[in-house]
């Protein structure tokens, strides 16, 4: 039973950190942006590249994964992102959609079609045993890392300057520029960081996942799941949805395998049908 | 009125049509459709590559005539694979069809193969039913009963005797279930619990906690190569193996390109299958190189075996009716054919048309070069298709 | 958009005129409507390509009957899609070999699951549409791979016979007959919806669409609206999934997935909502693009498609709709038909 729960709360984890990202630039920005899981890709490539064929630590991998998507990030959302904040979001759908293919192919071309998949170092792989719950060391170690930033992002953005001229920039961008926030500077610091947030979570789900060139499609489902169940405009909501569902998968999986794969997609539709606006929405995107 | 007009215009056209086939009289044009992109993508690289390499070394002129390879994408998609194979009989006229990535692309295309009276090789897909769907469907693959088989005899001669088996939740893993419980069971063992895991899922750990409440001697998997990693990391991590626990499936779990990157989690691995890249003979000594220089250093899989026979298949036809191109005639010389495959020897069962082949038992080890390889110790010999052989 | 709220202050009879003057075919129309049947003869060997294309236009504009005049954006409407191909499949299999009758029930399963469904999507923006929609897709497909022996599961539905059209024209190898079924009711079905979109149902829609609660202060059924609309949609893609089963005679788990409900929203988009040329348009658009590149680079193609968006959205100022709205002028001017009734 309690073993379980951990799991469930594991694989929410896991699920949280491939879309804390997409939470930063759709929930926050309010900016759809479905080549998030390019960016959660690269993040994935980078960190197996690095173990595999320079021998490079997984938890050093961890942060480089962070800054080339980051880096990527800036650099498209000054180039091309940018253009677009003003678009309907059918354009920026079209927009992002054509940026994943173009990522993908890329991928492709460079790393071929095959799955790319790493070896955790010893001391982040096994389980103890703690009240009779089997403890999955690498997923104790996501929870945790999952928490943390949950807690920075959330504090960050209530509590900080920065996080309350993001806040005005995102509710009203001309009013915002007009009270002397320079609105263009806060966007692609924001987006920047939520690509690499993106990163980090390829690099983390590397080790479950894997990573190959469809990755941006295979599992943008998921991403889209949680970021709506959770509502748009906090890091908890996805937090909780996140759990919620994790929780809820891998229970109905245990107890009644028979409907296991009808758990996740029943629990978002219902979900949405009490809330539209998502756990923690507060009202309608735009 | 016009319904008849429409008619005689589509006679027209059809007549047109035909009436152009005389032309390109000595080239032998050979249909590849297979998914380049996708999630199955790696797939149709493999094939491509292995039609690649056996090209290379054999020349592209065959009793007569310049073969002609024309490779189509069909993103995986059953209804793009049977347009194109459409397009292919009727615009560009191939003499063959080859390729098939997946069992409903083939089964899509089937009835084309069957109407245009052309030969159809399946190189990759492998459900039992492919071959029942056409007179004209030549397969060199493998079939999943043929390899499951061979795993479920070997489990109940070595001291299982509790068995649990969890697959994919679809066709593939279904059919994997039941051949072993079916062979297990008629071998003395017993199939305690049968897990399917929903396939669109990247975590295992509350089956493989179901797996361990059950305390069974050994665990019989299939899941899609993709998950495979995935699956072996959890079978370990979660204690399956230090409970005494023993991880069997087939080869197609943990393939050649995937397994050497899953790391020492796979050593020990029982499985069955019909190609390892480690198989000890001198031409897949000289296969596996051979093919890392057309793929950019992949090693190759059984897809990739399984499209460099089924062009030996297609060559050695034509070679036999003389360079007569006729679609019957070639499907007959192919019937009963056998050759030395990578894999070692094969041959078409002159009744099915499906591949008969020797099934390997492997374990995972670490070879001299470094790297993870699927190590053959026991051998099946020419196995049939158990589900087709159990209809006669 | 208050079209409906000023002629309804205007007489009854000039509000029927505007009507009937939105109804009358423009030359652009009668030109695209060439289009198909000189395809026919100048690619006589391309006509499973063809069908294919008149197919993937006939879902195109089942979504945009949602998107383009409901305002419903849908990330799921594979699932009807599916109903249909599996419908009609399954019966072609089971002997009711039928062409139109069998794409007729298929029409009529889709709605029927549209309807039921239709009663979740009222509620919440566009997101949660979406997800929502999502949802029930993802349900319907896992439900068809559970359901093996009546959808054949992973393998496919194979062994579908589909008789021949009228009785008389059997389903050839060159794709001749498919290919005049495919784009006959894809016509008709057309003519059906241009004629539900300039009627007062149509106005009404894109009425809620521009300001639904201003529709329903003026008292409008909004939800009634939205729910038929729905239906109809649903219905429209069961018979192109249908037409899909029938022509391919094969059915599989892929009519159901997210990748055909994406692609068939990313059709639309290329083509320009809401003058309901814009599936078809986008259909062409799209299909031709793909063949091309992928003749060119089977392995590489999405790059080359993946640019080609980009540039299409950054290349307009006013967004991709924007581009389209001077070619949806030409196809139809009932886009404001208030506004041009009022002032003629």
């Amino acid at each position: 039973m309690l073993t379980v729960l951990f799991d469930g709360v594991a694989y929410g984890m896991l699920l949280f950190i491939l879309s804390c990202g997409l939470s930063v630039t759709l929930g926050m920005m309010n900016f759809v942006n479905l080549a998030h899981g390019a960016f959660a890709m690269i993040g994935g490539y980078a960190t197996a590249q690095l173990m595999n064929e320079a021998g490079v630590p997984f938890l050093a991998c961890l942060p480089v994964a962070f800054l080339i998507a980051a880096v990527l990030g800036l650099v498209l959302e000054r180039t091309l992102y940018v253009r677009l904040y003003r678009k309907s979001h059918l354009d920026q759908v079209l927009f992002s959609i054509g940026l994943a293919f173009v990522a993908m192919s890329t991928m492709d071309y460079f790393f071929g079609a095959q799955q790319r998949l790493i070896t955790l170092p010893d001391f982040l792989r096994g389980q103890f045993e703690v009240f009779g719950a089997r403890i999955g060391v690498y997923r104790l170690f996501l929870i945790i890392l999952c928490g943390l930033i949950t807690i920075a992002l959330q504090l960050f953005v209530s509590r900080t300057r920065i996080g309350s001229q993001l806040r005005a920039a995102v509710d009203d961008a001309r009013v915002a520029g007009g009270l002397g926030i320079n609105v263009s500077r806060i966007f692609a610091g924001t987006f920047a960081f939520g690509s690499g947030l993106a990163g980090l979570g390829g690099a983390l789900g590397l080790d479950l996942l894997g990573v190959d060139p469809v990755f941006p499609i295979k599992y943008m489902i998921y991403f889209l799941i949680v970021v709506t169940v959770g509502g748009t405009r906090s890091m908890v909501g996805p937090f909780i949805a996140a759990l919620i569902i994790g929780v809820a998968d891998v229970a109905g999986k245990y107890y009644v395998p028979q409907v296991g794969a009808f758990v996740i997609y029943t629990v978002m539709v219902v979900i949405l049908m009490i809330r539209p606006e998502g756990l923690m929405g507060r009202r309608a995107t735009r | 009125m016009r319904k008849s007009l429409v008619r005689a215009l589509g006679a027209l056209a059809a007549t047109m049509l035909l009436s152009t086939t005389a032309h390109a009289e000595d080239t032998f044009k050979i249909g590849l459709i297979v998914p380049l992109t996708g999630p199955f993508a790696s797939i149709g690289r493999q094939v491509e590559n292995g039609v690649k390499l056996f090209m290379q070394q054999h020349g592209d002129t065959v009793a007569g005539h310049k073969v002609q390879v024309i490779i189509q994408d069909d993103t995986g998609t059953p209804d793009v694979s049977k347009r194109i194979a459409q397009e292919m009989l009727v615009k560009d006229k191939v003499d063959a069809l080859a390729g098939f990535g997946l069992t409903p692309l083939a089964l899509a295309s089937a009835p084309l193969a069957t109407q245009a009276k052309k030969p159809m090789v399946v190189m990759a897909a492998a459900t039992a039913i492919i071959t029942e769907q056409s007179p004209y469907i030549v397969r060199t693959s493998f079939t999943l009963p043929q390899v499951t088989l061979g795993i479920a005899q070997w489990a109940a001669k070595n001291g299982v005797k509790k068995a649990v088996t969890l697959v994919s939740d679809y066709g593939p893993g279904h059919d994997a279930a039941k051949t072993f419980k079916e062979v297990f069971s008629a071998n003395g063992g017993e199939v305690v619990e049968e897990l399917a895991v929903p396939l669109a899922n990247p975590d295992f750990a509350p089956f493989m906690q179901r797996v361990l409440a059950n305390k069974p001697d050994a665990l019989f998997a299939f899941v899609p190569t993709g998950l495979g990693s995935a699956f072996m990391k959890q079978y370990v991590d979660r204690g399956l193996a230090q409970a005494g626990i023993k991880l069997i499936a087939t080869g197609d779990v943990l393939d050649d390109e995937n397994l050497n990157q899953t790391g020492d989690v796979a050593l020990g691995l029982i499985t069955s299958h019909h190609y390892s890249a480690a198989h000890d003979s001198a031409m897949n000594k000289d296969f596996v190189p051979a093919f890392k220089k057309v793929s950019g250093g992949i090693r190759p899989t059984f897809m990739g075996v399984g499209g460099y026979d089924g062009m030996h298949a297609l060559y050695a036809a034509l070679e036999k009716t003389g360079g007569d191109k006729d679609g019957t005639k070639l499907v007959e010389a192919m019937k009963g054919m056998s050759w030395e495959s990578p894999r070692g020897m094969i041959s078409i069962d002159p009744d099915t048309r499906d591949v008969i082949q020797d099934v390997y038992i492997r374990e995972v080890k670490r070879l001299a070069d470094g790297e993870l390889y699927n190590v053959e110790f026991d051998r099946i010999p020419e196995v049939k298709d158990p589900v087709k052989a159990a209809k006669k | 958009m208050s079209a409906v709220s000023e002629t309804g202050l205007a007489s009854r009879a000039a509000a029927h005129a505007s009507l009937v003057a939105a109804r009358r075919l423009r030359p652009a129309e009668i030109a695209f409507w060439l289009m198909p049947i000189a395809g026919y003869f100048l690619f006589p060997d391309r006509l499973a390509l063809l069908s294919e294309i008149a197919i993937l236009g006939l879902f195109a504009l089942s979504l945009d009957i949602l998107l383009g005049f409901a305002g419903i954006v849908s990330l799921g409407h594979a699932a009807f899609f599916g109903l249909g191909a599996y419908t009609a499949g399954i019966l072609g299999k089971y002997g009711w070999t039928e062409p139109l009758s069998g794409l007729a029930i298929a029409a009529l399963v889709a709605g029927a699951v549209g309807f039921i469904t239709s009663f979740l999507v009222l509620r919440g923006n566009d997101l949660t549409r979406l997800m929502v929609t999502l949802g029930v897709s993802l349900m319907l497909a896992e439900a068809a791979n559970r359901l093996g022996w009546l959808t054949g599961g992973a393998d496919g539905l194979t062994g579908v016979m589909i008789g021949p059209v009228f009785g008389v024209f059997e389903f050839d190898i060159f794709g001749v007959t498919a290919y005049w079924y495919a784009v006959g009711v894809l016509f008709v079905l057309f003519c059906l919806a241009r004629y539900l979109a300039s009627s007062v149902f149509g106005l009404t829609l894109r009425g809620i669409k521009g300001n639904s609660l201003r529709m329903a202060a003026i008292g409008a059924p909004v939800n009634l609206n939205l729910v038929t609309a729905y239906t109809i949609g649903a219905a429209y893609a069961g018979v192109a999934g249908g037409l899909l089963a029938q022509t391919t005679q094969f059915a599989s788990l892929d009519v159901l997935e997210f990748q055909r409900s994406a692609e068939v929203l990313l059709v639309l988009l290329i083509g320009g909502s809401g003058y309901l040329y814009g599936g078809l348009i986008g259909a062409v658009l799209f299909k031709l693009m793909h063949d091309l590149l992928s003749d060119l680079t089977p392995q590489y193609w999405q790059f080359w498609l993946g640019i080609l968006l980009v540039v299409l959205v950054l290349s307009s100022r006013e967004g991709v709709r924007g581009l389209y709205l001077r070619v949806a002028a030409r196809f139809a001017r009932s886009r404001h038909p208030g506004r041009k009734g009022g002032a003629a």
